[in-house]
């Protein structure tokens, strides 16, 4: 498909997508003034967009989404700084791997979720049980899909380093790293998402005063329904913007430009 | 796609198939047993109060009472009810929207936006809407699941419809096949590898979220409840078993579910590389 072509395509479709959320507002917005239900079950968008620029404003939203992604990001980081490394002990090591592969099969089909109450009985309510929950639940596509990236580099590829000289050492940073990075970064784009889930549900459970979670399951006690759909509009969009900004950008920098786009997609 | 790497992740069995099998089980169990031990050894030390942190012979014996008195085998299957209701909902209607949206361009501009908004937002998210509106209970908990489990159907139904040859469905046209016929036998078959991996997807979504929903929405019966509920009377042993039957039914969904999604229509239709 030529340039102009493309771009017409992408006018359409953003002309499209626009008229259809219109369409969808208006619907939603008449079925809220028709008194069908009531309002506060149901607030109008007007209502919402208010409640969302003065949570904004006055600050408390900010509060609770910086809550939230310091939560996500320690919880995030720690999957990384421990899944990584060993899953690359695992790929290089055959004991590690027959070791840690059987109880990461037996642990990863448990939802995250369901560790809350043990973790709320072991370490109270707060950000203890959050990040653990959100580590848990984004160790485990860290860890296998770095496996089986550092087990996919071809031999062949490893050979040949070898026969030219290389030590381990150049072996592991100009080798195995490249050469598994498709997956390590599939990996961290499915640890995110799968940390972004549980970070929601962990502090609608675990969570005392602070997180977006939080806020939308402390609003129905008072059936705030209008602060729960600003709160979800605040998830959406920061769940948007890291998935399309920061791991496109990634992948763009680096599969991409690596020229490695197949070799991720299997 | 990138989820075809995690299935190949999740395999670990082709990794050990070359020994014989005695040693492969001794090889699996090996590492248990060493957790086990070193649970074992912490539980009876005395650090932490044994009601937070049970020996095993606890959780087996919590385990054992609760499965012979009917309780833990009543909340499972009151889980699984509620996964499947959802998922069922879910397939039905993701299935249909995607394959609309893949064979109509109408279709296609007025739910693509729709569904871009609402993929990335946490399924739980929605949770305590659901239940303001529905009220609490089984409605909210299977729409909820429903929910979250058609986003990747839909999406991957759509990319599967899409992903059907232009030059196949030509030829059937000019072989003169009637809609009915190009639907039934060349953009069905064409798809369904990728709808089974929307649908393998939907599934471990609902069942990734379900428990959590089972905790918020105050079910009167299921395994998320279940270890909720201990949590008032410090019952660790009752969760932990709790959870030892989420761990069963999890690795039995992958066992006997997704993987065999998986050999029916990647390697069947020697599809795996597309």
């Amino acid at each position: 498909m030529s340039a102009p072509d493309d771009k017409l395509q992408r006018h359409r479709a953003l002309r499209r997508g626009a008229i259809t959320i219109i369409v969808a507002a208006t619907i939603y917005q008449a079925i809220a003034r028709s008194g069908y239900f009531t309002p506060v079950l149901m607030p109008p968008l007007g209502t919402v967009a208010r409640t969302l620029v003065d949570s904004i404003l006055d600050g408390t939203m900010l509060g609770h989404a910086a809550a939230t992604i310091y939560r996500v990001l320690c919880g995030f980081g720690l999957a990384v700084f421990i899944g990584l490394p060993l899953g690359v002990l695992m790929g290089r090591f055959r004991p590690i791997e027959s070791f840690v592969l059987p109880l990461a099969s037996a642990l990863m089909p448990i939802p995250s979720l369901a560790w809350i109450p043990v973790f709320i009985l072991w370490f109270g309510l707060g950000n203890t049980v959050t990040i653990l929950i959100v580590f848990y639940a984004a160790l485990f596509p860290m860890l296998l899909n770095t496996w089986s990236g550092v087990r996919a580099v071809n031999p062949i590829w490893l050979r040949a380093a070898g026969a030219m000289g290389a030590g381990e050492h150049a072996l592991f940073w100009k080798v195995i790293i490249p050469g598994a990075s498709p997956f390590v970064i599939a990996g961290l784009r499915q640890s995110f998402l799968r940390a972004w889930v549980a970070v929601i549900g962990a502090e609608m459970l675990a969570a005392s005063d602070w997180g977006l979670g939080w806020v939308i399951f402390d609003a129905k006690e008072f059936l705030n329904t209008d602060v729960m759909l600003a709160s979800l509009v605040v998830i959406g969009f920061i769940g948007f913007i890291s998935e399309r900004l920061v791991f496109g950008s990634i992948e763009r920098a680096t599969i991409y430009r690596w020229g490695m786009a197949r070799a991720a997609k299997g | 796609m990138q989820e075809i790497v995690r299935v190949e992740a999740a395999s670990p069995v082709v990794a050990v198939l070359a020994e014989g099998p005695l040693r492969r089980t001794m090889r699996n169990i090996f590492p248990f047993l060493v957790v086990g031990s070193l649970w074992e050894i912490v539980a009876h030390l005395g650090w932490f109060p044994p009601r937070l942190f049970p020996p095993l012979e606890a959780v087996a014996g919590a385990f054992a009472s609760l499965t012979l008195n009917g309780v833990l085998p009543h909340h499972a299957f009151d889980t699984l009810v509620r996964l499947s209701a959802g998922f069922t909902l879910a397939a039905v209607v993701g299935v249909a929207l995607g394959v609309l949206m893949g064979r109509s361009r109408r279709a296609e501009d007025i739910l693509l936006p729709l569904v871009s908004i609402g993929a990335p937002i946490p399924g739980l998210a929605y949770a305590p809407l659901f239940l303001l509106w529905f009220g609490l209970g089984n409605v909210a908990a299977v729409l909820l699941v429903a929910l979250v489990s058609t986003f990747p159907i839909i999406y991957n139904s759509w990319t599967g419809v899409k992903a059907v040859k232009d030059i196949w469905v030509r030829s059937a046209q000019a072989m003169g096949a009637d809609d009915r016929r190009l639907f039934r036998h060349v953009i069905l078959p064409g798809a369904l590898p990728f709808i089974m991996v929307g649908l393998r997807l939907g599934l471990a979504q609902a069942w990734r979220i379900l428990v959590g929903v089972e905790m918020l929405a105050a079910v009167p019966w299921g395994l998320g409840w279940l270890i909720f509920g201990a949590r008032e009377f410090l019952n660790t042993d009752v969760m932990l078993a709790g959870i030892a039957v989420i761990a069963l039914i999890g690795l039995a969904l992958e066992k006997l579910v997704f993987e065999r999604l998986e050999e029916f229509t990647l390697v069947r239709w020697g599809m795996l590389t597309s």
